[in-house]
């Protein structure tokens, strides 16, 4: 009998994340999505707002917020349809690892995900709106990865929750926008105010409600998980 | 193997969904080595009673040990068991290797790419395992779904329609690798329609109606042509008694 030694919770989580990763590097079919998705919606709005009455740069931070939350949607949508198919999960569970695990590293996988779009997006974004690159940006990522974090946690427990009813499409939005709306409210602010040059102690209350909600959320959804795979 | 403990020990099944009851205090004990062949018709309960004893789903009533440890709370358990169902459980995307080096990796097994190249040789399909598993046909799928359950030399092996999809040539492979992993001691439940598939292999055999077993039986004592009419003429009438004739 061949020797076994089953990972841990961090290690299988790492393990589900870098297959997930894999999958999508193969498929490209979600990144390419939200990454259209991204560019053509910071497009439109570009093109749709009256710069006379709001300038460019006060839109920025909207948009960002807007095309971060749809596009984390598009990428949330696969996350356990991948499962789905053929039934992959009931392999994932039938295995000694913990059902916290399986969470852990979809939400690991998620995050890279929607970090990869962003990195297209961002930059994007600062070009359409005259943004310089600086280190406000580099602030305002910061606070992009802060609130992804949330909305990753909150929206991969909703994925696993609404991957297996008829309308999972329309039900992941209708279960997590309410819940995002902490973290957006937060995340908005704080780039609002790093956007306008403000001084970083402004940005400091918001970011800090920000960590406080994604510690929350991170630890809530992954106590949560395992009884949204009962049947 | 040298464990006195059953490899499977069932007690007291029952599983509702609603107010049907799907499985109905089933008890059921296999020791290492024994495989067991679950006859029925549809909807009788064969599944569910697989996954409940798989840990995949929560028995309403009763209880599951494998090896003496709880199915459901103790991952030692799981760890001894090996699924195979009707569904490949594979990703499509990945190739036929990297889907059972994954399994193997989850299970902690020590060199998963060798043990994955040796799960997909034993059942005759190494030569596929960089073709990814999307472009593989149905048949070919369930091989590597095979090798993915396998991979880790589980105790307890639970086939829900295993030769589903499945040529000659990996029907017999499959088969060849049943009676290897039996002869190493690990035990098998077979849920099957079919009774020849069934009885080719199993030491025992038991027959499932509306989420009870009705019928048991030591394979070595059956006559093999009066049991398979017999269940037959079960599955058309759905009537337990007409097995009794057949005793």
């Amino acid at each position: 009998m061949n020797a076994r030694r089953p990972p841990g919770t961090l290690a299988s989580a790492w393990l589900i994340a870098r297959k997930d990763l894999a999958i999508e590097f193969r498929t490209r079919t979600a990144f390419l999505s939200a990454l259209v998705f991204s560019v053509l919606a910071i497009a439109t709005f570009y093109f749709t707002w009256d710069t006379s009455v709001v300038t460019a740069a006060d839109r920025a931070p909207g948009v960002l917020w807007v095309v971060l939350t749809f596009s984390a949607l598009l990428g949330l949508q696969r996350s356990f349809g991948l499962e789905e198919h053929d039934r992959a999960i009931d392999a994932l569970l039938v295995s000694p690892i913990s059902r916290e695990a399986i969470y852990l590293g979809k939400a690991i996988g998620n995050l890279a995900f929607l970090v990869a779009v962003q990195v297209v997006a961002i930059p994007a974004l600062a070009l359409f709106y005259d943004l310089r690159l600086g280190r406000a940006m580099a602030i305002v990522a910061g606070i992009v990865v802060l609130a992804m974090i949330g909305i990753v946690a909150i929206g991969t427990l909703f994925s696993a929750m609404a991957v297996n009813t008829r309308l999972a499409e329309l039900l992941l939005p209708m279960l997590s926008l309410p819940f995002f709306v902490p973290v957006l409210l937060c995340g908005a602010q704080a780039a609002s105010l790093v956007f306008a040059g403000r001084p970083m102690a402004e940005a400091w209350p918001w970011l800090r409600i920000l960590v406080a909600f994604d510690i929350v959320f991170v630890v809530a959804c992954t106590l949560a998980f395992p009884f949204t795979l009962e049947e | 193997m040298t464990s006195t403990l059953p490899a499977v020990d069932a007690s007291g099944i029952r599983r509702s969904f609603g107010r049907r009851r799907a499985v109905d205090g089933v008890d059921l004990s296999l020791d290492p080595g024994d495989c067991l062949a679950l006859f029925g018709p549809n909807g009788a309960g064969k599944t569910t009673l697989l996954r409940v004893i798989a840990g995949l789903l929560k028995p309403t009533a009763g209880t599951v040990h494998v090896s003496g440890r709880e199915v459901r709370g103790d991952a030692s358990a799981r760890e001894q068991v090996g699924l195979i169902s009707h569904q490949s459980m594979l990703y499509g995307a990945l190739t036929a290797r990297e889907n059972v080096e994954f399994a193997a990796r989850l299970y902690g097994v020590a060199d998963p790419r060798a043990a994955a190249m040796a799960a997909l040789e034993r059942i005759r399909i190494a030569d596929r395992a960089e073709m990814r598993v999307q472009s593989l046909s149905r048949g070919m799928q369930q091989r590597v779904s095979i090798a993915r359950s396998i991979v880790h030399e589980p105790s307890v092996v639970l086939l829900d329609e295993p030769y589903t999809g499945l040529d000659a040539a990996g029907g017999a492979a499959l088969t060849d690798m049943l009676q290897v992993l039996r002869a190493a001691g690990a035990a098998l439940v077979l849920v099957t329609h079919n009774v020849d598939e069934g009885l080719a292999i199993a030491s025992h055999t038991a027959i499932m109606l509306a989420g009870k077993i009705v019928r048991r039986d030591i394979c070595s004592e059956l006559d093999h042509r009066a049991y398979l009419a017999a269940y037959r003429a079960m599955v058309v009438s759905g009537a337990a008694n007409v097995m009794s004739a057949a005793r």
